[in-house]
């Protein structure tokens, strides 16, 4: 009564009320939350589904982490596959069954049916069975069992009424083991199980499902009934990739993660500054939308190198190119991603869209983010992702990965590739409500130019600036740049060089100025002095000629005189002058 | 009650050589259940009536050797093994449908 009082808070409830039941925890991500614990001990568990959608793999998942993780050693039972082709198929998921095996903790058994081998003649039973069933538990002192896919049987005996009562006496023949077992069986057309098995397995039945959208393959789990226990009801997506089994459990998503104060840098500093707390917040879900070409990435590499440089992990999700192409071309702007690569604390992990379905998409990184345990998850670019769902589905799905890393304390940068002429707020997958740092990076397009420039839009909890800033990407990396305002608002690009440039040089060009005028000036001094001097020379001239003349004038008088005076002398008389003259 | 005969392994080996044409025959039992006795009764009928001697028969009791039930990939019980001459056969019951033995025997025109 006490615990009734208590304040019911969603799943701590649903965690005590389930003690009472016991659990087999199978070991497999996800599985365990979804079902609160694992299947119930010492009952038998029906998983159903159609060919290929891993019941296989999950009954050889459950006994391996059984043995290896809570030394419960297990029998297969496998109606289907051979033992060495069950063998050769585990191997691929990096299960050593022949080990296990060899060292007596599994036990395994193929039960062939031939229908063609066999004749009915008379009354029967499964006694055979049964009794193969025991030697198996008992030679290896199993605690947990599969039986892969039981169904087999009524291909190869006709008396199915009898089959049906043979089945469920072995069922409570499991239970009497105390064995916790898992049964398989092939997805019905109307029912879960084309023989309804589920008539019989009362306690709990997981129903696994693929199925093909756009060539696209998704898989999905869905516990159908947990007698006993409260249990997730949803969907959930799962994979089965080299390690095994994965689901992504969305229950385990609650708004109650903690919020750190601490902030990470952005690895831009002028970014940084912008922001107001000196970068991001530390758990927080950083978006950066944009258009193609506008330095999305560089910002994801910035932060990525930075984070690596203060010695944390950093897993960088990369839908659009390969790892080779992001350490090339973030070096091309002065990241250099390799060395944290080779030491280890970076780790890129390079998929194409459409090689999953989205869910498959988020359980692998789910997975990837569990086992690699980054300080910072990039995701480049989450709209890719839109190529593998609906618009509905990709928010969905981003909720769980968002809340997911807010829960594990892990900063997430996404990037999100909008389209050109749509408008850059509203093309966010449906997510900006749970981001809290929101930035833009769009083209601003003047006089004939493209250039980058970046506001943030939003960023909760932060003093931040509300300018939309230049920033250009160069061989050392990304500068943000001052803030030009012209007559027509923000100056960008060649317009803002030439800004710049008019401003650096109005000094010198004032002193050029002068220097102008004064040159015009000596020019005009020059001009003026030629002048001067070319008078001078003209009045020398003519002064010259004003000078000869008279002398020639004053020679002529001299010589006139000198002639009357040799004629006066002549005629000695001064009378006759003018006619001697006249005569020259 | 029929009782139980188990052949000696000197008795097996023999069988395993045995002569062409000679039936080699092992009947997979649980224990003393109706079901098993009715089917040892019935096979030692027919051996007699239809085989005339030339068989050898060995009688399992999965109980006693879960070990060859495994082995021999029983699944139903009683179960008849005709393992020569060859092709081989598997028929489960208590062998009380005679016609359908002596098909699977592949002795039906000897009968009648």
């Amino acid at each position: 009564m006490q615990r009734l009082s208590k304040k019911r808070t969603g799943l701590a409830v649903l965690a005590k009320t389930v003690e009472r039941l016991e659990k087999a925890p199978t070991g497999i991500v996800g599985l365990d939350e979804i079902t609160l614990g694992g299947l119930p001990r010492g009952r038998a568990t029906l998983i159903c589904g159609s060919a290929g959608c891993g019941k296989t793999m999950l009954g050889v998942e459950f006994l391996v982490n059984g043995i290896r993780e809570y030394g419960e050693p297990g029998v297969f039972v496998a109606f289907e596959e051979t033992k060495n082709e069950l063998v050769v198929n585990s191997a691929a998921l990096d299960f050593d069954l022949g080990k296990l095996v060899r060292e007596g903790k599994l036990a395994i058994d193929h039960v062939h049916i031939d229908p063609n081998e066999i004749a009915e003649t008379g009354e029967y039973d499964l006694e055979g069975l049964f009794i193969r069933l025991k030697y198996a538990i008992e030679s290896v002192g199993a605690k947990r069992v599969v039986l892969d896919t039981i169904e087999t049987l009524f291909s190869g005996f006709s008396n199915t009424a009898l089959l049906r009562a043979e089945i469920r006496r072995l069922f409570q023949y499991l239970k009497s083991f105390g064995v916790t077992a898992i049964i398989t069986g092939e997805r019905g057309e109307n029912a879960l199980t084309r023989y309804g098995l589920e008539e019989y397995v009362a306690d709990c039945v997981i129903l696994l499902d693929h199925r093909v959208r756009d060539q696209i393959t998704t898989r999905r789990i869905r516990i159908v009934k947990y007698r006993g226990s409260r249990h997730g009801t949803n969907e959930y997506p799962f994979i089965i990739d080299e390690r095994g089994f994965s689901v992504l459990p969305v229950t385990s998503m609650a708004l109650n993660h903690k919020v750190s104060s601490q902030v990470i840098s952005t690895g831009v500093p002028d970014l940084d500054a912008m922001l107001g707390v000196g970068g991001y917040y530390r758990g927080s879900t950083v978006l950066m939308s944009g258009t193609a070409g506008m330095g999305k990435s560089s910002f994801a590499s910035a932060l990525a190198r930075s984070t690596c440089e203060g010695g944390e992990r950093v897993l960088y999700f990369a839908f659009e190119e390969s790892e080779k192409q992001i350490v090339r071309n973030m070096r091309s702007i002065g990241i250099d991603l390799q060395p944290h690569l080779d030491s280890g604390r970076l780790r890129i992990v390079a998929q194409r869209p459409f090689l999953y379905g989205l869910e498959m998409h988020l359980v692998s990184m789910h997975k990837e983010i569990n086992r690699f345990r980054p300080a910072v998850v990039v995701v480049d670019p989450i709209s890719n992702l839109i190529s593998a769902g609906t618009e509905r589905e990709v928010s969905a799905m981003l909720t769980l990965l968002i809340d997911f890393l807010k829960t594990e304390g892990v900063t997430g940068f996404f990037t999100v590739l909008t389209e050109n002429g749509g408008r850059l707020e509203t093309s966010d997958t449906g997510v900006s409500s749970l981001i809290d740092t929101w930035m833009l990076v769009r083209d601003i397009e003047i006089s004939g130019e493209r250039n980058r420039g970046l506001y943030v839009l939003k960023s909760r909890g932060m003093n931040h600036s509300n300018q939309i800033r230049e920033f250009l990407l160069s061989s050392k990396g990304i500068k943000l740049v001052e803030v030009y305002l012209g007559p027509s608002g923000m100056l960008t690009g060649s317009a803002r060089v030439a800004l710049e440039e008019q401003e650096r040089d109005a000094s010198v060009r004032q002193a050029d100025d002068q220097e102008i005028k004064r040159a015009q000036l000596e020019r005009r001094r020059k001009a003026m002095e030629a002048q001067i001097e070319a008078l001078r020379a003209e009045f020398e001239a003519d002064a010259v000629e004003v000078d000869r003349a008279l002398s020639l004038e004053s020679k002529r008088e001299k010589r006139a005189l000198d002639n009357q005076s040799a004629m006066a002398k002549s005629r000695r008389a001064n009378g006759h002058l003018s006619q001697n003259s006249n005569r020259k | 009650m029929a009782k139980i005969h188990r052949i000696t392994p000197h008795a097996r080996a023999k069988a395993s050589k045995s002569k062409h044409g000679r039936y080699m025959l092992r009947l997979f039992t649980s224990g003393t259940t109706p079901r098993s006795t009715t089917a040892l009764r019935n096979l030692r009928e027919i051996c007699e009536t239809d085989l005339e001697g030339n068989y050898d028969l060995e009688v399992v009791d999965i109980y006693q050797e879960p070990g060859r039930a495994t082995e021999s990939d029983i699944i139903a019980a009683p179960t008849l093994i005709k393992e020569e001459p060859l092709p081989t056969k598997r028929m489960v019951g208590d062998l009380s449908d005679r016609p359908k033995v002596l098909l699977g025997l592949a002795i039906a025109g000897k009968s009648k």
